[in-house]
């Protein structure tokens, strides 16, 4: 009884100061001073950075999707509309979440490992001593970069992901690109569009301000910073899988 | 001894009268430990205080009360007229502005070039002009002896060259305070003594107000016995003219609480049996030339 009501002492006290933090970088994104430099940095190191493995992910989930889609349309003798379940899956939900994991590997915990390595060894501290927030210096760019890129990175990885799907089609399935692409143009409606941006946006700054949160709260020298670095990987993958499943039923009630 | 260095010091001070930090009855806790109970000290303008003790007895933790990073549970922290204890973040980097600390191990920006960690604060935090603060960074390199270094990065620097070019970060905006974590701590005797020939310059030659933590006995004992005075266009620091050198105190932490306060001579003198068991023979060993009669 004691353990558990310590354990929810200390999560409270885990949300309570990420709330915090988050707060922070709302004051930091209103009042200077403003790091744009670093900002533009951050927009290369997540954006940029993470442009290989997004159109690997994204080229090999279309292609799959088509190749699965395709056995189980071939059921019903309805192949052809396979364009249609790529579309929809990968600008409603694959392209999003898979993109948001992705970044959440690769971002996540080099944001986590580089602020954590910055506290063990005093970094933070010398920031500050010498007159700069690292909220605005470090967290704020590096969640604007987050928050801008995770779209665009999404929208990239539908792009490939729907072009993968037509490869399949085209030379496995034997479906004409001009039939695919016709379904994939039916099959999607405004509403997907605002999902699949809505829903990448969010998990931008999500991914990118609770990396910075846990890499902020590090302690314990160089197995902190691994620590943290977990920590920050799991608990983000987490919060993408449940953010989605919560975003996906509001945008359903508001917009469909 | 004494040593010579024909490059001119730059000037380092702000202003004569800036650089005081007063210490009334401040305690401090991390949970159930108690790590500053009732702690009181004051270090006049130009003086420098020699802060030492037993690994956790608290040292480090009054430079970051100094300097806003730690909040404390009571008393008063007075930093150049301020009160630091209930000022903002952002109320604090006008304080931070006129003191400059230098970290255990340096702390240097790993992604920044030396240059770039030297001059951080006025790139960064200040609307000078570049050729100024560049100008302003090969100076204080060259005070620290590294002005050749100025595009390495800090991972190609040896430990006792990553702590110079901390106490050339710390000097570049001239502040009135410099605050010294361990600063020669895990360093060569030499390149030690090069750190603490620094310390006794800004002390002496340009009357920063310094605090030094550390529990190097050597080096605290070769600050207080040394000082520094101009030779034409360079400076000498050799053993102190008088009993010790002016202007220099040490302040002595035991289980939170202060176990000594005062000059090197009446450490000597006090008889306690803590303060004997900690600093030993080694006063009587570093410091025999420096004794009062």
């Amino acid at each position: 009884m004691l353990a558990l009501s310590a354990m929810l002492k200390r999560a409270a006290s885990e949300v309570q100061e990420y709330l915090l933090l988050l707060g922070q970088v709302v004051a930091g994104l209103v009042r200077g001073p403003r790091y744009w430099r670093d900002v533009v940095e951050q927009l290369d190191v997540i954006g940029v950075g993470s442009l290989v493995v997004v159109l690997l992910t994204g080229v090999f989930t279309g292609m799959v999707l088509a190749l699965q889609s395709g056995m189980t349309l071939d059921q019903f003798g309805a192949r052809s509309v396979v364009g249609r379940l790529v579309s929809a899956s990968m600008v409603r939900e694959l392209g999003p979440v898979l993109t948001a994991l992705m970044v959440t590997g690769r971002v996540g915990s080099g944001i986590a490992a580089e602020l954590g390595s910055m506290v063990v060894t005093d970094q933070i501290a010398a920031l500050r001593s010498l007159g700069t927030d690292p909220i605005r210096k470090l967290v704020v760019p590096r969640v604007i970069a987050g928050t801008v890129m995770l779209p665009v990175l999404t929208i990239i990885a539908d792009a490939v992901g729907i072009l993968g799907g037509a490869i399949i089609s085209q030379f496995q399935l034997k479906v004409a690109f001009s039939v695919y692409w016709n379904n994939v143009v039916a099959g999607l409606f405004f509403q997907d569009i605002w999902m699949g941006l809505i829903k990448p946006l969010v998990l931008g700054f999500v991914i990118v301000s609770f990396a910075c949160h846990v890499g902020l709260k590090t302690t314990g020298g160089t197995q902190g910073v691994g620590r943290a670095t977990t920590n920050a990987v799991v608990g983000a993958s987490v919060a993408v899988l449940a953010l989605d499943f919560l975003l996906t039923k509001a945008i359903i009630t508001f917009l469909y | 001894m004494s040593r010579t260095d024909p490059k001119p010091p730059p000037n380092t001070r702000t202003s004569p009268a800036a650089g005081a930090i007063q210490f009334d009855r401040v305690s401090l806790a991390f949970d159930e430990k108690e790590v500053l109970t009732e702690v009181s000290f004051e270090v006049p303008p130009g003086h420098l205080m020699v802060i030492l003790g037993a690994s956790g007895a608290g040292k480090s933790t009054i430079l970051r009360l100094i300097l806003g990073l730690l909040k404390p549970d009571g008393g008063r922290i007075i930093v150049n007229g301020h009160e630091v204890g209930g000022m903002t973040e952002r109320e604090l980097m006008t304080v931070r502005a006129d003191v400059g600390m230098v970290f255990q191990e340096g702390a240097l920006f790993d992604s920044l070039t030396v240059r770039e960690n030297v001059g951080y604060r006025l790139y960064e935090e200040t609307k000078l002009p570049l050729e100024e603060v560049d100008r302003r960074v090969e100076e204080v390199l060259g005070y620290v002896g590294l002005a050749e270094y100025v595009e390495r990065m800090p991972s190609e620097l040896s430990g006792g060259q990553r702590r110079r070019v901390a106490i050339a970060r710390a000097l570049a905006a001239k502040p009135g305070t410099i605050l010294y974590d361990e600063p020669t701590t895990g360093l060569d005797p030499i390149t030690a003594t090069a750190i603490d020939d620094e310390i006794v310059k800004l002390r002496d030659l340009e009357s920063v107000t310094s605090i030094v933590v550390t529990h190097q006995l050597r080096d605290a004992f070769y600050i207080a016995g040394h000082e520094a005075r101009r030779v034409g266009e360079g400076y000498e620091v050799h053993q102190a003219s008088s009993a010790l050198a002016p202007r220099t105190t040490f302040l002595m932490l035991r289980d939170a609480k202060v176990a000594f306060q005062g000059r090197l001579d009446e450490l000597r003198r006090v008889g306690d049996p803590y303060l004997e068991s900690f600093v030993g023979d080694t006063i009587d060993l570093l410091c025999g030339n420096a004794r009062t009669a």
